[in-house]
Order: C-alpha cells, then structure tokens, then sequence
C-alpha cells in the first residue's frame, strides 16, 4: 500500500498493534535526555524499583541551566547546579552515557545527536523537549515528550501513541538572495498559525527544501512545532549520506551500504495521498520577522506592525493588541524602524556552524552598532571547537560580540543569559512568547543574516540594508580548505 | 493514578489565546527536582497583577479552567500540568489544545476537555457575570454543566477509559514486555547505539570569560 515517510517510519517500529481504540505501542530508537524534564521520570524509575530498559539507547547532555561562561568554575545559581548534579547522579546510577559541561561532546541536545551520527534516517527519537522535531531532518520520527513519557520510555522503550494525520509542505522553487531557512519556516508558520499543524506530522518538500543544507534543514524541522506540529520530517537524499557519513556513530564498511539502502526507500511513494497540503513559493519569500508574542506573529521585514483595528477575527485582534502592548511597538510602525537592545546568535534553531560562517561573513571587518550587545553563541562545544579552528571567534570578538562556551543560553530564561524586563532582542531562537528570555523581555525571531545585519546597523535589517555591493554570504566555509573537518 | 468520573468546582474563565507552556509556568521554576509544589510557579508571570484572575476572591478556589483556543502550545515541560494540578486544577476547557499539553495532562489525571469555541463563550458569559459559579464536568457523559447550560465535550475514548480506571502507563505498557523483547530481536543490527560511546578525539574545550568593556571600544575576552 501507498505510504507516506512518516507512515513507513511509523509502521516499521509498530511493537504492538493498538485494539478497542488503544494507540499503538512504538519501539523508540534513540531517547535523549537533558536535565530539566528528566530528575522527576528518574525518581518514578526509583519509586517503583525498575531500571533502564536500554541504556544504550539513551544519551544525556546538559544544555538548558547551563552557563556559557566560566564553565570550569562551580555553577553559581544553586537550584541549576543541583538540576544539573541530578543528572550526573541519575546518569551514574542508571548507567546512561552522560556529555557534561566542559566535555567535547557537550552541547544543545539535538546537536550533539546529529553532530554524533546517532541521529539517523528512519529512527524513532523522543526527548522530553519540543524541539526534538529538530531530528526529522534526517527522515527521522521525532518528537518532544513529557517528563511521564520519558519515565515511560526509560522503563520500556516504546511508547503508546496516538495516531497522527499527514500535512505536505511543499516549498517550490529557489529562495532569493537573502532569504533563508529560517525565513521558510517563519513564513509557513504565519501561514498555517501556531495551530496549524495539530495533529500533523509535517512533511516539507520541494525544490527549495532539497536544495537546503543539512543545517537548513534543521532549522525547518526544529521549529514544527511552532506551528503545532506532532513531528516535521525531511526524506533522506545524498545531502544526507554526505552529512551522516564518517561521523562517529554512523554505521561503516556493509553496515553502511545497508542502511543506505534502507534509507533510500524512505520516501513518500508517488501515489500516497496526505491528509492536507500547503504550498509556499520559494520566489515570494523574504527576510521574516516576528512582531507579536507567538510565532505565527511575523511578517516580511518589509511591512509594518499590524493595526489591530484592519484584524477581522476578535480573538486574534485582542491577541494582536495585547501582543503590541507588551512587545512596546506602535500600529503601522515600519518593522525596519524598530531598535534593539540585544542580538542573539545560537540555539537549536540556528546555533550551528553554517550559521556562524555566514553571520561571521557579514560581520568580519565591521564593528557592531554602540550600543547593541551582541551574543554569539554555539550549539554545542564541538560546533564552538570548528568555529575556532576556522578563525570565527576572532571575527566575532573583533565585532564586538561576545563569544561564548555551547548551551541553549538566551533562548530561555533559565540560565543567566537573560533579557531584563523590556529590553528587546533580534534573535535567532525560536519562541518570543512573553517572558520567554527572561521576564519582561520582548523578542524578535529572526535569521541568523537578519541578526547580523541588525547588530551592524543598530535596528531591525537584512542584508540588503548594508548597501547594494554588500553580498550575501552562505554557510560554507571562509577558507575552502576547512570543509574537510565540518562538525 | 487517581480515578476521575465526575469534578465540580469554581470555574475560571481565562479570556486568552494562546495560553504557551512558558506563561502557565515560567522557565525559571523549572530547575526543581521534585514532582510537586508548583502552585506558587502557576502563571507567575500574570499573578503579580492584582487584577488576575487568580487574585480575585471569587476565583481564588478555582479548580475548572475556561481557557481561549490553543492552550498549552510551545515547550514540552510537563510542569506545566504539575503547576496546574498543584494549584488545584482538575480541568482545562479550551477549543483546541496543543498536542504534548493534552497528552500530559492525560498523564497526571487532569482533563483536557475540548469544548467547541461558541460554548467556551457561552461558559465564559456565565463565569464572568456571576463569579464563583460552579462548573461540573462529567467525564461518563463528556459534559461540561453550568447553570442550566450544558455544553459537550471531547476527549478520546483510550484517556477517557485511563482517567476513569485511574491507570498508570508503564504498568499497562509493561503487561506486554515479551512483545518489546520480541521486537528488540528484529531490529536491524547497524541500529545506533549510544553504548559502547564513540567520540571524535577529545579536545580541551577552553572557557569563555566574561567581556570587560571599555570606553575605547569592545575588548576581547580571553
């Protein structure tokens, strides 16, 4: 029967067939756990005398509490160094590999999955965090889950699901110059709304999506469930061999030609039918930004903040009132005009090296706006290792940014990189939800090239904004020689 | 689990959409370890507004929460539904919920109940112009009761059956642990496998320091 990739994916690890409306029980291939929602699943693993069912299936890093300063020195906000000495004692006790602070291999979760070649087409990947949709760039089946799932999957392995409906994404064409990843996604997150996705594995597809990077295509899939989605998926092609290949859990010698040849079949077949279709034009997308408190708030840099009076639907004009109120903006404000205090570089969303080699292209030889702080900050230590090896840290400090050690830093408030209470940022994180930076802060979601062109020129700007001769870079490498060793 | 049948209690109704994980707890009273006490965390952000609903007498004892369409999108955090519970919350109303909130709160017994968005109106109206009114939800029948309105609602028939029977997860799960072994014993063998760990060499990884800034310009950190 015809299927499509997240249907394949899903009937390949189906343990047990769900009867009288039970879900089915699915086998989970990779479990990834962090420190926040993991020390109350460890504690019900405890209570009830059961151990890890597969430990080699599990693998632990700390990202959300950690600093991304003087990581070699004792963590100074108490209750964070517990949370993070938590999981070092559950990881001992349970026998779960474990990346900490300071470790190589450390970093944001669903980098240091990817970066290890654990991440792999045609898995099953949970994590107790909503941005594990990241991992459905590789044809993947990922989602993020609860702290009573993750007990769930520690104990078993598998989790009981209900089934999901298929949405294609279909985003033909070639981006313009300037556009990017980044900006797919906003757009088809102010397209379908926050809700849009529910219920729905998102499958994108397209010229402009096979035309993506891996990298790319991670910032796509990562912010799914921005729009609600349960997963975002990308089918496997030779961009993904190329990235997998050689890295350290990547399987090798026939192992390798078999799983590549697996891997191939997971694509949609031609005669699948989905349960709804969305189609983009790559050709109409520009530099997007968020202006309001929700994801689904954003707009082409190019237009203005919405008057909620011209907002037809009530719930959405009192949304879009309140949103205006926090965010300290004005009716029909040209969105260009708007001046931040911060800019943000880093997170799930956009903190790999492809990110930092185009924001480093753009800013090398140039200094900041005065008054605007700007952090710099990798997705994981090996991604910040690269960056060095390729001469970006000095780029950057030359900028007049700060250069940081890997963690999710300023995408939540939870470690002490924080916005105070209406300072704004252009950040290239994926949620501006009230507070989410830190209390009172106000967020603008944006791409790594807006982001850097906004800490050139002080206010909300892309590329373009640096005069027509400035050209707009890419994520290769600045020195051609330096793609050999790519994180 | 607790078994859930039937709750009536004050309602609250939260005349917001889009209600995400990071409003109805904040990120900053994520660090505990322990599986309970986050009432104080519960909308921290808006409680420090004396106007909120939670600050007002008639809502105080609120345990049914009417909220707008969208309720619990963004971050997976399932202390979002622990900050509910604790608080006294046995039920969230609302037209459409994201999907991890719903499956969480199955989890921990507190009712996602759906309700179309004209009669979340409805319930709202009555709510706010007599404060303190009691809503009974009936999870045998899937109704919500308010005064002489009775409104619908969905919840899938597996949560329904769980929430009623007060069944833990893990427990039915592991009632087919021959299935799972049978299972593992298929699985192809280039499967990843985090045990035993393989690394790229290892690398000193050295740690940034805090930026000294000058009035000369920005300096460098060491």
């Amino acid at each position: 029967m015809a299927g499509t990739l997240a249907e394949k994916v899903w009937e390949a690890h189906v343990v047990r067939r769900g009867t009288d409306g039970a879900p089915d029980l699915l086998y989970i291939d990779l479990h990834l756990v962090h420190e926040v929602t993991s020390p109350q699943a460890f504690e019900g693993l405890r209570l009830a005398h059961r151990p890890v069912r597969r430990p080699d299936l599990t693998l632990a890093t700390e990202d959300h509490n950690t600093p991304t300063l003087d990581i070699d020195r004792p963590i100074a906000d108490l209750t964070s160094r517990t949370q993070i000495d938590t999981l070092r004692n559950n990881a001992a006790e349970f026998g779960v590999r474990i990346h900490s602070l300071g470790d190589a291999d450390q970093g944001i979760v669903h980098q240091v999955g990817p970066q290890l070649g654990l991440t792999q087409p045609g898995l099953t990947v949970v994590c107790g965090d909503s941005h594990t949709s990241t991992h459905g760039a590789f044809g993947a089946l990922a989602f993020g889950i609860g702290t009573s799932e993750v007990e769930h999957v520690l104990a078993t392995q598998t989790l009981p699901l209900a089934p999901f409906r298929t949405m294609a994404v279909t985003v033909n064409g070639e981006l313009p110059i300037g556009a990017s990843a980044k900006d797919i996604i906003l757009a088809i997150i102010a397209k379908i709304g926050t809700g849009g996705g529910q219920g729905y594995v998102l499958e994108y597809r397209g010229e402009a999506i096979r035309r993506l990077s891996m990298e790319g295509r991670m910032t796509i899939c990562n912010m799914s469930i921005e729009a609600g989605a349960r997963a975002g998926m990308i089918a496997p092609d030779e961009t993904t061999f190329e990235y997998l290949k050689g890295r350290p859990h990547a399987p090798e010698g026939a192992d390798w030609d078999a799983a590549v040849e697996y891997w191939r079949t997971l694509r949609t077949d031609d005669d699948a039918v989905f349960d709804a279709e969305v189609v983009l034009e790559a050709a109409d997308l520009e530099p997007f930004v968020t202006w309001g408190t929700n994801p689904g708030q954003g707009l082409p840099l190019s237009g203005n903040v919405p008057v909620p009076e011209q907002i037809a639907d009530a719930n959405e004009r009192v949304a879009a009132e309140r949103a205006i109120e926090y965010m300290g903006l004005t009716p029909g404000q040209p969105l260009r005009d708007i001046k931040v205090d911060t800019v943000f570089i880093g997170s799930c969303t956009n903190g790999r090296i492809e990110d930092l080699r185009a924001v480093a292209k753009l800013v090398k030889d140039r200094k900041k706006a005065q008054d605007v702080r700007v952090l710099v900050v990798p997705a994981s230590a090996r991604v910040r290792l690269q960056a060095e090896a390729e001469g970006l840290d000095r780029i950057f400090l030359d900028f007049g940014a700060e250069w940081r050690n890997a963690g999710c830093s300023m995408c939540l408030g939870m470690n002490p990189d924080q916005l105070a209470p209406q300072e704004r940022s252009a950040s290239t994180s994926n949620r501006n939800f009230e507070g989410r930076q830190g209390k009172g802060g106000r967020t603008h979601l944006v791409s790594p090239l807006v982001a850097a062109a906004t800490a050139i020129r002080g206010t909300l700007s892309s590329v373009a904004d640096l005069g027509a001769d400035v050209p707009v870079p890419d994520g290769s490498p600045l020195d051609p020689d330096d793609a050999l060793q790519s994180v | 689990m607790e078994k859930f049948t039937q709750h009536t209690g004050v309602g609250v109704p939260l005349r917001r959409s889009n209600v995400d994980t990071d409003q109805i707890i904040p990120a900053v009273y994520l660090k505990r370890v322990t599986r309970t006490g986050f009432e104080d965390a519960l909308f921290a952000a808006w409680r420090g507004d004396p106007g909120f609903l939670l600050n007002q007498d008639a809502y105080k004892a609120g345990s049914v929460l009417v909220a707008g369409p969208d309720f619990g999108t963004g971050s997976s955090r399932e202390h979002a539904v622990w900050a509910l519970k604790d608080y006294g919350f046995r039920v969230v109303i609302s037209a459409r919920f994201a999907d991890i909130f719903r499956g969480n709160s199955g989890k921990q017994g507190l009712l996602a109940a759906q309700v179309a968005q004209e009669d979340v109106e409805l319930l709202w109206k009555i709510l706010e112009t007599r404060p303190g009114t009691e809503v009974t939800v009936d999870l045998a029948s899937r109704t919500v009761t308010c005064d002489d309105v009775v409104v619908p609602f969905q919840v899938d028939d597996y949560t329904r059956w769980r929430l009623m029977e007060g069944l833990d997860d893990i427990g039915l799960t592991l009632q087919h642990a021959d299935e799972i072994t049978a299972f593992e014993q298929r699985r192809e063998p280039w499967r990843p496998a985090t045990l035993p760990a393989k690394h790229l060499p290892p690398v000193e990884v050295r740690p940034a320091r805090p930026v000294v800034t000058l009035d000369l310009g920005p300096t460098r950190g060491v």
